[in-house]
């Protein structure tokens, strides 16, 4: 299995390496830069600030350059927050955006797999129907249509919750029931049809016949197998809700970091690009080989080779 | 129905038990204070734009960051209700007869926020920072180019700069060509002093309340970018009796929705950021206020490129815009139409007096927005005359505009505007920074601009038309103008100043150098309770003299 998880550690640094060269380049090729404004900046000190972030070499240099600090741990310095290094903004935002995007996830397991499996257990009855309209709803209605009803009904018109930053548990609320709606129902799909798949299984009548109670054959046999398919997802699902969405934490005004990854492109804020870019890459990266040792833990069926 | 039963409650043992094991992870805590929302009457909410790129006074080049600093800081002078120069941290100052030295005596016993004394040599550190090339300052050029030995100084030299700490209370600047207006860049928010040791603990001294060392009204007393900087009285400020807020909350709101909604629950007394399509339904509302800031919405011919080059084509194009609609209906009256380039919030000569009332009393308006029939008439006739009757022959040509405020529908109305001309448009939509990259190298027919004013002379938006100017985008040139702006700007004398530029708008005008569109105004909304605070034609507001009733 070590050698399993090294090997997969090892195409994960190659995945970002490529993933860092390529962004390095593109970026660098859309028209406009980081020193482009309407206030136009004297040549003297257009110089003075591209000699200060290394811009003023050649681009494979920078390229080097930026190559090498990275393998040092190095993300470099905002070119547009004056002060701030690209690690600093990361540590001081990717934090919230987990916070919210750990919550989330959290609810999407605890409501999803739950209303899978009852929609599975009741297949073909009212309840069934009842979960399937809803997880198809859910799925349908993008978040900034959610963020922005709940916003409007809970605390425009009802006042029931802050509508602004995480000052109290209350402001958790809408942003992780915003981020949680779509993986929930997404889930609970999932959830239905692998657990009508394995619920159909000969090993389940065998369990059954053999006396094993209802509840007991779900849990030990019928649970472990169903749930495969949604340990899956949870990989991606972990990395693109735990480093922020834009949508949700601009309506609802959250410091996270899914505001960088966007902001970051508009204002041509090069080393914060490139920054933001690797985080989520590795990030994914780090998801997926996560996902496959859980496996393991799992479903003991599967061998890593 | 056992069945269904062992299901439900399987279902509710799952929950229970993973919500179990999730309770640790949900207790992380919630981000920065729980301060704002208590509607204190001695705290204000606002919300003025998104987290500010820098609230570093030298490397500040936004209006939203302009409006948090000079709540901290405050410089030589400042302005007051009336848009008039008061004293700030100078008690008063002397001009010599030749309008080339400046001596500005400060007030006594000045103290920074952290206690320590300020003096003028605080002052000529900050001024100097601003022209050294590596603090690369936005507005270092614009601010200090009239300062002796700017030159040097932007070369590195910054011994050169004539400005210099007599002694502690006596700051002396020295220009090297008269500036008229040299009182407002004192008080802009970029000439405020900074401390030097709080500048030197890094890069990152402004992120930090420790050491955001301030001057002025304010401190910070916490800051969470994305989220809010909260501002607490600064007991050090020489008029701190005189202030009344003991706190300010600069809500950092991105989303004009989330920042209206925060305004309807009561959380925010007052907000920048209002969404468009609630205008309708907020007009005639008493907390709706609408006030002009100086910025004119123009359109920038490419006049090195054909057709454009004629300036009968230029002038067709623009009497075919029919302004009044533009301003009152596409953008629903939170613009005013221009009737010429300079528009309303510029002063004049004589005090309290306005740049704009003076044209028209002078040469009247150069647009007639009341008879539009007539004016698409002679642009009919004009295109006629520069040879393309009915726009035949007329290239297609496209405009260049990127997607934000109103500038989709106003690129649409031009594009039917000039169909009636007969002639063919493009709608080129692209992304801010590439609109911005794509207009200052030339590379477009016709493109959408705009200019909100650094500071209160009409040259700051006349001289963009210079020939030489880094903004001037469509490439005007006109040696008539380019003198009569070169010797409005040497001009010592405040009447002749204002003769000379008012002069240079008409040249320009009949140049039909740009279309100006629309004068920018500000809307925004403010509880009707908060009173005691103004709004300049700068786009600031004074909240700290304000009071909740």
């Amino acid at each position: 299995m070590a050698k399993y998880i090294i090997k997969r550690i090892l195409f994960g640094v190659a995945t970002a390496f490529i993933v860092a060269t390529l962004t390095f380049f593109i970026m660098n090729l859309v028209p406009g830069g980081p020193f482009l404004s309407e206030k136009a900046i004297t040549p003297q000190a257009q110089a003075a600030m591209e000699a200060k972030y290394g811009m003023d070499k050649p681009l494979f240099q920078q390229y080097l350059t930026y190559m090498t600090d990275l393998l040092h741990g190095d993300l470099g310095e905002s070119v547009k927050k004056r002060g701030y290094t690209i690690n600093r903004i990361i540590a001081e935002r990717f934090p919230v955006s987990a916070r919210i995007g750990g919550l989330a996830i959290l609810v999407a397991f605890c409501v999803g797999v739950p209303l899978g499996s009852i929609a599975a257990y009741t297949r073909g009855k009212v309840l069934d129907n009842i979960i399937i309209v809803f997880s198809t709803a859910g799925i349908a209605i993008p978040s900034f249509l959610s963020s922005t009803l709940m916003m409007y009904f809970l605390s425009t018109k009802w006042r029931i919750l802050p509508s602004l930053g995480l000052s109290s548990p209350a402001s958790y609320i809408m942003p992780v029931a915003a981020l949680a709606l779509y993986p929930s129902c997404y889930i609970a799909r999932l959830m239905r049809s692998s657990m009508l798949d394995v619920i159909g299984q000969d090993y389940m009548r065998t369990a059954r016949a053999k006396g094993v109670s209802t509840v007991s054959s779900i849990f030990k046999h019928a649970l472990r197998n169903a749930i495969l398919p949604v340990v899956t997802y949870m990989g991606p699902l972990m990395a693109s809700l735990m480093t922020g969405s834009f949508i949700v934490e601009k309506i609802f005004t959250i410091p996270g970091l899914g505001h960088e990854f966007v902001g970051a492109i508009t204002s041509r804020d090069y080393p914060l690009i490139m920054g933001t870019t690797i985080f989520l890459a590795c990030f994914l990266i780090m998801m997926n080989v996560v996902v496959d040792i859980v496996y393991v833990f799992v479903d003991p069926r599967i061998k890593l080779k | 129905m056992k069945r269904k039963l062992c299901a439900i409650m399987l279902a509710a043992a799952m929950t229970v038990s993973l919500a179990a094991c999730g309770g640790s992870g949900s207790t992380g805590g919630g981000a920065g204070g729980a301060s704002s929302g208590e509607a204190s009457a001695n705290s204000v909410d606002v919300q003025v734009g998104p987290t500010p790129e820098t609230i570093d006074p030298a490397l500040n080049s936004a209006v939203d960051g302009a409006n948090m600093i000079l709540h901290a800081f405050e410089g030589l002078l400042k302005f007051d209700e009336n848009n008039d120069i008061v004293p700030g941290l100078a008690e008063s100052y002397d001009v010599s007869d030749d309008g080339l030295t400046y001596t500005f005596h400060l007030r006594d016993g000045l103290k920074w926020s952290d206690g320590s004394d300020l003096t003028a040599a605080d002052f000529e550190y900050s001024w100097k920072r601003v022209a050294d090339p590596n603090t690369a300052a936005p507005y270092g050029y614009d601010l200090l180019n009239m300062v002796e030995g700017f030159d040097a100084a932007s070369e590195g030299d910054l011994d050169a700069l004539g400005v210099k700490a007599v002694d502690d209370s006596t700051f002396e600047v020295k220009l090297s060509d008269p500036c008229i207006y040299f009182d407002k860049i004192a008080a802009f928010a970029v000439m405020v002093p900074v401390q030097q040791a709080a500048v030197e603990t890094g890069d990152d001294w402004t992120t930090n309340p420790d050491t955001y060392v301030t001057d002025g009204p304010y401190m910070v007393s916490e800051y969470t970018p994305g989220d809010r900087i909260v501002m607490v009285k600064n007991e050090n400020y020489w008029d701190a009796a005189n202030i009344t807020f003991d706190q300010i909350v600069w809500h950092l709101i991105e989303d004009a929705n989330a920042s209206y909604s925060a305004y309807q629950d009561g959380t925010l007394d007052l907000i920048k950021d209002v969404p468009t399509e609630e205008i309708p339904s907020l007009e005639g509302n008493d907390e709706f206020i609408v006030a002009p800031i100086m910025g004119t919405y123009y359109v920038t011919f490419n006049t090195q490129k054909e057709p454009f080059n004629d300036p009968k084509v230029r002038k067709a194009l623009s009497l075919a815009i029919d302004r009044d609609y533009v301003a009152n209906t596409i953008m629903q009256g939170t613009f005013s139409p221009a009737t010429n380039f300079v528009g309303p919030g510029v002063s004049d000569a004589a005090e309290g007096s306005s740049f704009e009332e003076v044209t028209k009393e002078k040469y009247g308006d150069y647009f007639d927005n009341s008879d539009y029939d007539a004016n698409l008439n002679e642009a009919k006739e004009l295109l006629a005359e520069a040879g393309y009757p009915d726009g035949t022959g007329f290239p297609e040509f496209s405009y260049l505009t990127n997607d934000a405020s109103y500038h989709k529908p106003v690129a649409e109305y031009l594009q039917s505007a000039w169909g009636e001309l007969g002639l063919t448009m493009t709608v080129d939509i692209q992304e801010w920074q590439t609109v911005t990259a794509n207009r200052r190298a030339g590379n477009f027919d016709v493109a959408r601009n705009g200019w909100v004013y650094d500071w209160d002379d009409p040259s700051n938006m006349i001289n963009l038309l210079e020939t030489d100017n880094g903004n001037n985008d469509g490439k005007y040139s006109s040696a008539e103008f380019d003198s009569l702006v070169d010797e409005a700007r040497k001009s010592i004398d405040v009447d002749e100043h204002y003769d000379l530029l008012h002069q240079a708008e008409q040249v320009m005008l009949k140049d039909d150098a740009c279309a100006p569109v629309a004068y920018y105004n500000e809307f925004w909304l403010q509880k009707s309770n908060l009173k005691g605070t103004w709004h300049s034609p700068y786009g600031y507001w004074y909240l700290m003299y304000g009071s909740k009733e």
